[in-house]
C-alpha cells in the first residue's frame, strides 16, 4: 500500500483555514509539533470522491513564503520541502478570505507561481455577501490560471466541488515572469484582480465597524473588555466547582473500590496514595481548563480576542511588551502550560521569551487548593470595609501580587536578559463571525486531551516516582516512615535552606513532592500530618485545616502562601518551557529567578509578619 | 505630514516610508499587509484612555493595528 497522497491548505491568517480544514477532515485529527520547532501540526485525513484517501494538513497562517514568525517558517519551508522530515505536499489549497480579496491575492499568486497542483478555495463568500460584495469566481479563475471554488466552511457549502478540484489538479508550468515578480508587483497585480473578480459593491455599512465603534471606543472598550474578564472568572470558579466535586468524588470511589477488594499490600497503596491521588488531583481541574478555554477559543473565534490585545496594548507597552502577549497570559490564569504555547503567536522572539518567563507568575488554577487550605485556616472569615470578606480579599491579594509581580519582572527582563529594540504590535483585526459550534467543540476535545494525556504521562510518572521516594526504605519497627524514607532525608536537608524563611520540615516535605504539580502540596501535608483517612476531601481539608491551625504560627503560614505566588513548582511547566526555547538554558534561569523570588518574598513576609507580632 | 499626526476618520495616501528606522522584520510584515507606498489608508480606532497608541488603520476591507513608532515612519498626503 503506498502513502496517502499529502494535500496541505495554506493562506493568510484569518481566512478562515482552521474551519475549512475542520469541515474537510471532521474530527478525526492529529496534532503533534513540527520536529525542532515549536509549531503545531495539525493533520487529518480527507476522502476524494474517487474514493482515495489523502493527508490534509492544515498549515499556519502566512502573509508571504518570506517568513516573519517560526510560524510562517513552518509553512514556508514545508510548501518548499525543504523541511526535514516532512515530504513536501502533493497538492496545495489556496484559502482566500472572498471579502478580503486585494489582500489575500498577494500571498495566493506567490503560492500559485510554485507551479505545484493548486486550487483555491474562496472561503467566506457568505460573509462577502453580507458586506454587499458580489464576486465572479470565473474571472478569479481566469486570472490565477487555476481552479476557484467558493466555499463556506461553516455552511459546509461547497466542500463536495473543492475535493473535486483537488482530486483533478495538475502541475502546471506558470507562465514566464509570474515566478519572478516582486512583492510590489504582486500586490498591483492582485488589485486589478480584485477589481475584475468583484462585480458590484454596495456601501452597506458593514457589521464590523459599527461593532468597532463601540469595543475598540477608547473609554468604553477597556471598560466592556475589564467587565467581560470578570464575567470569565467568575464564570470559570463558578461554573466549575460542581465538576470538579463530581470528579474528586469519583476518585475518592474509585480509591474506595481499590481499598476494599485490594487486599493491603505496598502495590495497593502506590494505587492509592500515589497513582489515584496524584493523578486525580490534577484531573479535577479539567472541568476549569474547559470552561476557560470556552471562553478563550469563543474569543478568538469571534474575532474579539485581537481587539483586547488592542485595547491591552498601550498597557503591556509600558513594560515593553505587546497587545499580543495578553493572551497567552490570561491562558495562563487557567495554567501556564497551554499560555507557554499559545506564545507562538508571538512574532518578536525577545517578546516571546519574555512572555514564557512571566507567565508561571500568573495565579494558575493548580495554586487555588493550596490558597483555599491555607486561608481558610488561618486567616478569619469576617467583613472589613462594608461587607467585603476578609478571605476573598486576600485571594484577591494573592492574584494582584501575581499580575504586579509578572509585570515588573517583565520590565526587568526587558532591560536585561531580553533586551532589544522596542517590541512592535502589528496585527490584523478579522472580521466579527459567529463562532461555528463544531469548531469550538474540536478545539475544546483537543485541550481537554493535551490536558488528560500529560496528567496519564508526566504527572502518573512523577508521583510514581516520589511515593517510591517516599517509601524506600522501609521504616524499622517504631520508626516514622516518612522520616526513614529518601524524601524524608531530602526534606531534612531542604528544612536548613527553608528555616531562615519560617518554613518547618514539614512544609519542606510537602514542597519536594508539589515540584510536580503545586496542588500535590495540599496532599502531602495531609499524608504527613497522618490525618485519619478520609473519602470525603472536603472533610480531609477541614482536619487538614485543623492541624495546620495547630502546627503552623500566622506569619509561618503567609510565608507559605507568599512562596506559591513566585514558586515554579510544577515540573509540567518547566518540561514545556524547555520544549518551546529549545533548550534548558531558558527554564534554568526560569527556576533560578521564580525560586528566588519565592524564598525572598516568603522570608520577607515572614519577618515583617513576626515583626508586626501577628 | 506623517500617518501618527491623523485623528481618527481620516483618510490618506503613503507617499514614503522611512524603512530605515523600522525593524527588518516589522518592515516585512507590514509591506506584507499592503502598507506599503502608494497605499490608500484610514485612521479608524486610535488609543484607549485617552492615549495615542496603539492605531488602528483601514485599509481596503482590512484593519491592521500599528504602533504610532510605525505610523511615524509613513509619509502621507492627506485625501
Amino acid at each position: 500500500m503506498s502513502k496517502p497522497r499529502k494535500i496541505a491548505l495554506v493562506g493568510n491568517p484569518n481566512a478562515g483555514k482552521s474551519a475549512l480544514f475542520n469541515a474537510l477532515t471532521g474530527a478525526r485529527q492529529k496534532i503533534a509539533n513540527y520536529p525542532g520547532v515549536t509549531v503545531e501540526r495539525k493533520s487529518g485525513r480527507m476522502v476524494l470522491p474517487s474514493g482515495e484517501p489523502v493527508e490534509m494538513t492544515d498549515l499556519p497562517g502566512s502573509y508571504s513564503l518570506d517568513p516573519t514568525s517560526p510560524d510562517e517558517a513552518v509553512t514556508s519551508k514545508v510548501i518548499r520541502g525543504e523541511f526535514p522530515g516532512e515530504s513536501a505536499p502533493d497538492a496545495l489549497v489556496v484559502v482566500l478570505d472572498a471579502s478580503n480579496l486585494e489582500q489575500h491575492l498577494v500571498f495566493a499568486q506567490e503560492i500559485i507561481a510554485l507551479g505545484k497542483p493548486t486550487v483555491v478555495a474562496l472561503n467566506m463568500v457568505d460573509l462577502a455577501e453580507r458586506d454587499g460584495l458580489v464576486l465572479d469566481p470565473a474571472a478569479l479563475e481566469q486570472a490565477l490560471g487555476v481552479k476557484v471554488v467558493p466555499t463556506v466552511a461553516v455552511r459546509r457549502r461547497g466542500l463536495a466541488e473543492l475535493a473535486e478540484a483537488v482530486a483533478s489538479a495538475e502541475m502546471r508550468h506558470p507562465g514566464p515572469g509570474l515566478t519572478s515578480l516582486s512583492m510590489v508587483e504582486r500586490r498591483v497585480a492582485a488589485h486589478a484582480m480584485a477589481d475584475a473578480a468583484i462585480l458590484s459593491e454596495s456601501k452597506r455599512h458593514r457589521l464590523h465597524a459599527r461593532l468597532d465603534r463601540v469595543l475598540l471606543h477608547p473609554w468604553i472598550g477597556p471598560l466592556i473588555l475589564f467587565a467581560l474578564l470578570f464575567l470569565v472568572f467568575q464564570a470559570v470558579f463558578a461554573g466549575a466547582t460542581p465538576f470538579s466535586d463530581a470528579l474528586e468524588a469519583g476518585v475518592a470511589a474509585l480509591t474506595g473500590l481499590v481499598t476494599q477488594h485490594v487486599p493491603p499490600s505496598l502495590a495497593r497503596d502506590l494505587l492509592t496514595d500515589g497513582v489515584l491521588s496524584g493523578v486525580g488531583a490534577v484531573v479535577v481541574f479539567l472541568p476549569l481548563i474547559v470552561i476557560l478555554f470556552f471562553f478563550i477559543l469563543t474569543m478568538e473565534a469571534s474575532g474579539y480576542m485581537a481587539r483586547a490585545a488592542f485595547l491591552m496594548d498601550r498597557m503591556m507597552a509600558g513594560v515593553g511588551l505587546s497587545g499580543r502577549s495578553f493572551i497567552p497570559l490570561l491562558s495562563s490564569f487557567a495554567c501556564a502550560i497551554p499560555g507557554i504555547m499559545a506564545t507562538r503567536s508571538i512574532t518578536d522572539p525577545r517578546d516571546r521569551l519574555t512572555t514564557i518567563l512571566i507567565a508561571p507568575l500568573m495565579t494558575c488554577s493548580a495554586r487555588l487548593p493550596v490558597y483555599a487550605v491555607i486561608i481558610a485556616a488561618f486567616i478569619p472569615a469576617k467583613a472589613v470595609w462594608g461587607g467585603i470578606g476578609l478571605q476573598g480579599l486576600v485571594l484577591f491579594a494573592l492574584y494582584v501580587a501575581g499580575i504586579v509581580g509578572a509585570m515588573v519582572v517583565a520590565l526587568i527582563l526587558r532591560r536585561s536578559v531580553t533586551k532589544g529594540a522596542a517590541s512592535g504590535f502589528i496585527m490584523e483585526l478579522p472580521k466579527y463571525q459567529m463562532p461555528a459550534v463544531k469548531d469550538l467543540a474540536i478545539g475544546l476535545w483537543q485541550r481537554a486531551w493535551i490536558f488528560l494525556r500529560r496528567a496519564g504521562t508526566i504527572i502518573f510518572t512523577v508521583t510514581v516516582v516520589l511515593w517510591l521516594l517516599l517509601n524506600f526504605p522501609r521504616a524499622h519497627e517504631g520508626q516514622n516512615q516518612v522520616d526513614a524514607s529518601i524524601a524524608g532525608k531530602l526534606a531534612n536537608g531542604l528544612a536548613v535552606v527553608v528555616e531562615p524563611i519560617g518554613f518547618n520540615r514539614d512544609m519542606a516535605l510537602a514542597l519536594i513532592p508539589a515540584m510536580a504539580a503545586r496542588e500535590v502540596a495540599v496532599s502531602s501535608l495531609a499524608t504527613t500530618y497522618a490525618v485519619a483517612a478520609s473519602d470525603d476531601e472536603n472533610a480531609q481539608a477541614m482536619a487538614l485545616g485543623d492541624q495546620l491551625k495547630s502546627r503552623w504560627s500566622l506569619p509561618t503560614a503567609l510565608a507559605f502562601l507568599a512562596w506559591f505566588v513566585f514558586a515554579p513548582q510544577c515540573m509540567s511547566t518547566i518540561a514545556v518551557t524547555r520544549r518551546e526555547t529549545n533548550g534548558w538554558k531558558w527554564p534554568a534561569f526560569m527556576l533560578a529567578y521564580l525560586f528566588g523570588l519565592a524564598y525572598v518574598f516568603a522570608g520577607l513576609t515572614y519577618w515583617t509578619a513576626v515583626a508586626l507580632g501577628l | 505630514m506623517t500617518l501618527d499626526l491623523l485623528e481618527p476618520g481620516q483618510a490618506a495616501r503613503i507617499t514614503a516610508v522611512h524603512w530605515d528606522v523600522l525593524v527588518e522584520e516589522e518592515a516585512r510584515r507590514l509591506r506584507a499587509l499592503g502598507i506599503d507606498d502608494g497605499a490608500k489608508v484610514r485612521v479608524a480606532h486610535r488609543g484607549v484612555f485617552g492615549g495615542r497608541d496603539p492605531i488602528a488603520l483601514a485599509i481596503g476591507r482590512m484593519t491592521v493595528a500599528v504602533r504610532r513608532a510605525h505610523a511615524a515612519a509613513m509619509e502621507v498626503e492627506l485625501l
